[in-house]
């Protein structure tokens, strides 16, 4: 067997999402370690060199104080720049969820034109005024993202307040489609095509842009949460169609998930799982 | 000279916030010519920051280069026709300020000199006048809590000036650090008067134990030894007050109670004639009572006799309790390696000040009392139930408070950020209304928690291990004066006097920070105990923890401080918010600190524990207090007090009175009484039934990704779930249940039925998603108007009767149920006196239950599932309108409570949940607010399915009216759904359970309930039902 590629998870400063990240990593066949912003920056990010996966998850790092992502992007910006751009460079794939996403748009790092000088798109408070947890749809656009390919309607929650996708401009739009950067739009329940209203695009984002990737397509940032997909049971509507009572326990699906081997029946995976797959799968090159 | 920078969106960018200010000024404040309200965020930096400097940190920290513009100096907005700037009073939190602080000086590269402190700009445009006075009313009403900010108004002409002269709310000037004695003389009168001039809220009797205390000759002795002198020094008279709080010691629930219930004669000939009249009821109550002889009863402590007492019976709950009452919170063993911690708060005084702030450290706080127990448990969900006023409140607010919308919003957005931006997820809660919460709202926060049982080198996960020579570290926030005074504040009733001290605003960032650190630190095994530095600060705290030595050391100098000029006294008891006490081993000290670095995390070694039976505390080497341990926990003298219950004359109304009301002052809705289907859809907008999704949604209730049952579900999530199930543990299927229940208004006709039926709600809601319950606990948390007989407070004997009643009822309940009690807390002075108006919370308990389920995937939620299932009434339903949402509609009380058939309940309960385990539920939903036929609609909003039920089906006691048998809110009830091919089964499970086959789940729109006569049947569609369910709050 393939050794697991590593995943380094950024915890600290009020990221709290890193335990089911983790968690929808490993089941994907990744290892993971948790490491703190401040370990990271204490042999000047060298270590971040050993990892293929870098992963920036959800929470509210700095308590989003003056604005989502800043306080952490600028902190990468003025202690941990370097490393994390020769990261970057080398291909590997880097995930920001949620505040993760504020943090690479806050950095540049995404959508990346301009050396990451250009702000030409940013993440701003949702249409609504309003913080909001409710589950959208996303399709699948065709993407550089390697990671992010063929895969199905995503259900899964979004949960912020700033993800308002706003861009400067129509051509920031026609220069995110020709880079093929792009890489998830909110759906409509109707139709699985892109939303036109809310909620299905539940925070206003301009052309229903949910999650981009830069230009070579490692690095990807998205606003919901697939994390909170990778189990069946993570799903608002499960109920309606539940697991077969099992006469005793569910001691199997215990081992299997403990061994993180794949459920064969798709009614016990979230329909996210994909997606960690494909980050684990692009990883194993490295 | 002060930099300031502010920072606005750009004109092309609306800002939702700032257009519903300028609709509210234009309505509310006459501001016609009004066109428009812009925001800008201010950030005044007391740092003289150089040009280039403050550029740089505009651009790169604070402004959005897409979206928003700054400016240096000057306004950020040109052509406004004035403006409203509102910054925070001196001394309060300044979070932003903080987080900005920090930002720039990583960015400009050096440290800055002094804070950076943060204020709001509103522009407003148009012909808008502004002068002081519209200004003042615009900003107390609209745009600030005028308790801990205060607003500015910058006119055009005066621009020049404002720019030139900017002002910031420094605190604390000026260095102080003085002890005083405080001698205490014999007179009560006096000694009172010192208790409330140091707002010590202390009455004689506890004052002159005190006194007593300081005048023996082998006190005097010891002090003169230690460099004392013969009278308390302040911080000693503060830390007993703190220790002895009602807050902290429960005083009331600890008393010697003399109960009686007052004899009932010469009003036979009433109950006579009420059992006639309702003739069709089972036993009237009132029968029953007064045949009774009166009953006499000392009662030695509440809780001993009916909380914690009633645990110890329930043999069943042994195996699984680890920790009951002992610690920060209760703890249930979910499995042989992990448990759960739990515990629910009030912070009700706080929250009545300043909803956001009050809601917020209420939060933070019961997170820490989860992550303070044991060796440390991290939080996976909290709980938020809340009691206001009406929303829709028109009359005056008295004094002080604030309007009951207000508080809601606040206290929402208090949960919003405290829940959210800690990443524990709100999972379950509820919001009742009642108008007497007007003098105080009810801020219920509950928080749990996970732990290993074991941890490396032999450690107990719930057990602290606390030795002499540990150090005492003090990790978190700093201390300021905010905060002083919070325990015995809370431990009276809201007054002129409050101080204002009281307030704070939480920190989840630098909570968060602590709680990631701490965790760590259990694991790696750095500590050997820790716990909250909650109400009373430090000297609770290491007051509390000594006692695990039998002494401690502080040194008071070396607490970090906000600001200079806190005497030690204030340093003692401040409760300046996001700080933990932790024991450390001295060989660990190193180590624990440098971990506290890798954070971010301040961590201060503040002295030791010892073994010397003194809590000594010093500052700069001077002893300011000596406190033996045995005086400060054991000293405090018992209250003996006397409860009379009389009962509440009462009587069901009649049908001319109900067909007479007027809801609401709307007269096209008086027909109600005689059309169950408008009953129904005025029923599903009431404040207490409708739906809550709006509130719901802007809390994060899945962050941790464990939710299996989340507070909505259905097709479009816009059932309301019962309770919530999470699954813990990856590779586990294991679920864990939260639930609650809370029925405020029944204790108007009798707070023992009130107890059950909580009791009851909490079990069904926690039965009807699949909770198991063999193996569970519950919570209990009072929040009474004072029950202690006073000039002001007369009535005090009868509200303590209540409370005993209440307790007798629970502790009935629980031991019927063999439901444990793990913990609980009681908040006992919610009451409102301000010149002549005194308003008093309504008795109100709330029981929380938790607890396991084997298989989260065997779960149930409220919604139907699909059409065919086949709908069946569990529980019998009786002629018990008393205290029903039907009655209330009619501004109706009623008399015939709900009564708790407690032996059937429990066992209707086990037979659904070995149903439930075999997957043989569809849905289940429970029968509260509202009856049956509010639960029926809930299940089809939830589905998007109608259906099909007929009364004639529905299992009743005696003959009962097409009304009563929909919305009779007996307790004991579900309505669940089961598909066709699985009936056989799920009627053979429930045999010896009374149940009904009501009718059918179908598919499409159409939701009816027939009954005998057309028109006492119900018929509408579930978008109609839906519409209703959601009109009512949508902020």
């Amino acid at each position: 067997m393939a050794e697991k590629p590593r995943a380094c998870i950024l915890t600290g400063f009020g990221i709290n999402c890193e335990q089911e990240t983790a968690h929808a990593l490993e089941m994907a066949g990744a290892r993971c370690e948790l490491v703190h912003f401040n370990k990271l920056q204490a042999d000047g990010g060298e270590a971040l060199g050993q990892y293929q996966i870098f992963m920036l998850p959800g929470g509210w790092a700095f308590a989003d104080d003056i604005q989502s992502g800043r306080v952490l992007a600028n902190k990468f910006r003025f202690k941990l720049q370097e490393p994390l751009r020769k990261f970057i460079d080398s291909g590997k794939p880097v995930v920001g969820i949620c505040n993760g996403f504020q943090v690479l748009a806050q950095l540049g790092a995404l959508p990346g034109w301009d050396k990451w000088e250009s702000r030409e798109l940013t993440l701003m408070t949702n249409r609504n005024g309003r913080f909001e947890n409710r589950w959208v749809r996303l399709r699948t656009e065709a993407s550089a993202c390697p990671f992010a390919q063929d895969m199905d309607l995503l259900t899964l929650p979004v949960r912020h307040g700033e993800g308002q996708m706003a861009l400067a401009s129509p051509k920031t739009l026609d220069k995110l489609e020709e880079g093929e950067q792009i890489v998830f739009r909110y759906a409509s329940a109707r139709d699985g095509l892109k939303a036109d209203s809310y909620p299905d695009n539940p925070n206003g984002s301009a052309d229903a842009i949910a999650g981009i990737c830069n230009e070579a397509g490692n690095v990807m940032g998205m606003m919901p949460h697939p994390e909170c997909h990778v189990r069946y049971l993570q799903s608002p509507n499960w109920t309606e169609r539940p697991p077969k009572a099992q006469e005793k326990g569910g001691f199997l699906s215990s081992l299997s998930s403990m061994l993180g081997a794949k459920e064969k029946a798709p009614q016990d995976a979230g329909n996210c799982r994909a997606l960690f797959e494909g980050i684990v799968e692009s990883a194993k090159k490295f | 000279m002060v930099c300031r920078i502010e920072v606005a969106l750009k004109s092309e960018f609306a800002d939702s916030k700032a257009a519903d200010i300028a609709k509210k000024v234009r309505a509310d404040y006459g501001l016609d010519g009004l066109l428009d309200v812009r925001r800008a965020h201010v950030y005044g930096f007391e740092d003289n920051l150089t040009q280039p400097e403050a550029h740089l940190v505009a651009k790169e920290v604070l402004a959005d280069a897409l979206s928003q513009k700054f400016a240096l100096n000057q306004p950020v907005e040109i052509n406004f026709a004035g403006a409203i700037e509102i910054g925070f009073r001196p001394g309060v939190k300044d979070n932003v300020g903080e987080t900005a602080q920090l930002a720039a000086s990583e960015a400009i590269g050096r440290p800055l000199e002094g804070g950076v402190f943060t204020s709001t700009l509103y522009f407003f445009y148009g012909e808008a006048k502004l002068d002081e006075a519209l200004a003042k009313k615009i900003s107390e009403g609209l745009l600030c809590n005028p308790l801990i900010e205060r607003h500015r108004l910058i006119r055009m002409q005066d621009i020049g000036h404002y720019y030139a002269n900017p002002v910031l709310p420094k605190a604390g000037m000026g260095a102080k650090g003085s002890v005083f004695e405080v001698p205490l003389p014999d007179d009560e009168n006096e000694l009172e008067k010192i208790s409330k001039r140091r707002l010590l809220a202390l009455d004689a009797k506890e004052m002159k134990v005190i006194a007593g205390h300081y005048r023996r000759e082998d006190v005097r002795r010891e002090r003169a030894a230690a460099g004392l002198g013969i009278h308390p020094t302040d911080v000693e008279l503060e830390c007993v007050a703190q220790t002895w709080s009602e807050h902290c010691k429960h005083k009331i629930f600890n008393a010697l109670i003399d109960y009686e219930e007052e004899d009932e004669t010469g009003d036979e000939k009433k109950t006579e004639e009420k059992t006639s009249k309702d003739g069709k009821n089972e036993k009237s109550k009132k029968g029953k009572k007064s045949k009774k002889t009166p009953i006499r009863q000392k009662i030695d402590s509440l809780f001993k006799t009916y909380i914690a007492g009633t645990t110890h019976k329930i043999k069943s709950a042994q195996p699984y309790l680890l920790s009951v009452f002992d610690d920060n919170a209760g703890i249930l063993a979910l499995d042989e390696d992990w448990a759960l911690a739990v515990k629910v708060e009030t912070h009700n005084t706080p929250s009545a000040l300043d909803p956001y702030g009050g809601a917020l450290t209420g939060i933070l706080g019961v997170n820490r009392d989860v992550l303070g127990t044991g060796l440390g448990a991290k939080p996976i969900f909290n709980t938020d139930v809340f009691c206001f006023a009406d929303p829709f409140y028109k009359g005056a607010v008295p004094p002080r408070l604030l309007h009951p919308r207000r508080v809601f919003e606040g206290v929402r957005a208090g949960v919003e950020k405290g829940g959210n931006a800690s990443g524990i997820p709100t999972v379950n809660g509820s919001i009742y209304f009642d108008e007497r919460y007007l003098g105080k709202p009810l801020v219920y926060c509950g928080t749990g928690g996970l732990m290993p049982r074991n941890l490396s080198e032999g450690r107990k996960g719930h057990l602290k291990n606390v030795k002499p020579k540990d150090r005492i570290f003090m990790v978190g926030g700093r201390v300021g004066k905010d905060g002083i005074h919070g325990a015995t504040f809370s431990s009276e009733g809201l007054h002129e006097g409050s101080p204002t001290s009281a307030v704070q605003l939480g920190d989840p960032f630098t909570q968060k920070k602590m709680l990631d650190f701490l965790l760590e630190s259990r694991d790696r095994n750095l500590h050997s105990g820790l716990t909250d530095d909650g109400a009373g600060g430090l000297s609770s705290s290491v007051g509390e923890m000594a006692q695990l030595t039998n002494g401690a050391v502080l040194h008071l100098e070396r607490c970090p401080l906000k600001y200079p000029g806190l005497d030690p006294w204030e340093i003692f008891v401040s409760e300046s918010q996001e700080r933990m006490t932790v024991a450390v081993p001295a060989p660990k000290a190193g180590e624990f600190a440098a971990l506290a670095a890798e954070h971010g995390v301040e961590a201060t070694d503040l002295g030791e524990f010892t073994s010397s039976g003194y809590l000594e505390v010093f500052y700069h080497n001077h002893a300011v207090a000596r406190l033996n341990l045995h005086f400060l926990h054991k000293g405090l003298p018992r209250m003996h007090l006397s409860a009379v219950w009389t009962e509440a004359e009462l009587e069901e109304p009649s049908e001319e009175e109900l067909a007479d009301a007027i809801l609401d002052g709307n007269v096209e809705k008086t027909e109600a009484s005689k059309n169950p289907t408008l009953a129904l859809l005025e029923l599903l907008a009431r404040p207490n039934i409708c739906s809550k999704e709006s509130v719901i949604r802007q809390y994060d209730h899945e962050v941790q990704g464990m939710s299996v049952i989340k507070p909505l579900c259905g097709k479009k999530a816009s059932g309301p779930s019962d309770a919530a199930v999470l699954q813990p543990l990856p590779g586990k299927p294991m679920g864990i249940a939260v639930s609650h229940g809370l029925c405020p208004r029944a204790g108007d006709i009798d707070p023992h039925g009130m107890a059950q039926l909580a009791v009851d709600e909490a079990v069904r809601n926690y039965v009807a998603t699949g909770g198991d319950p063999a193996h569970w606990g519950a919570l209990d948390n009072f929040c009474w108007p004072d029950p202690v007989r006073s000039e002001k407070n007369p009535d005090g004997p009868r509200k303590l009767a209540a409370l005993v009643r209440a307790n007798q009822g629970l502790a009935q309940s629980c031991l019927a149920y063999s439901l444990p009690l793990i913990s609980g807390k009681d908040s006992m002075k919610n009451d409102y006196a301000y010149g002549g108006i005194r308003i008093s919370v309504p008795p109100t308990l709330l029981v929380s239950v938790c607890g396991v389920m084997k298989d989260a995937a065997r779960a149930v939620s409220s919604d139907f599932k699909q059409a065919d299932d086949v709908i069946y009434a569990l529980g019998r339903t009786y002629d018990e309108m008393g205290a029903s949402e039907y009655y209330a509609m009619f501004g109706q009380l009623g008399a015939h409570l709900p009564r708790v058939r407690l032996e059937d309940n429990i066992r209707l309960y086990r037979h659904l949940h070995h149903a439930m385990e075999r997957g043989l539920v569809a849905s289940a939903h429970d029968c509260s607010d509202g009856g049956l036929a509010v639960a029926l609609a809930e299940c089809a909003i939830g589905g998007q399915l109608g259906c099909r039920v007929h009364l004639n089906h529905l299992l009743c006691e005696g003959k009962m009216s097409p009304a009563h048998m929909l919305f009779s809110e007996s307790a004991g009830r579900f309505v669940v759904s089961v598909h066709p091919s699985d009936c056989a089964r799920f009627e053979a499970m429930m045999q010896g359970t009374p149940y009904g086959r009501i009718g059918s789940v179908s598919e499409g729109e159409e939701f009816a309930i027939g009954a005998s006569h057309a028109d006492q049947s119900i018929k509408t569609t579930v978008e109609t039902l839906e519409k209703s369910f959601k009109k009512t709050i949508t902020w």
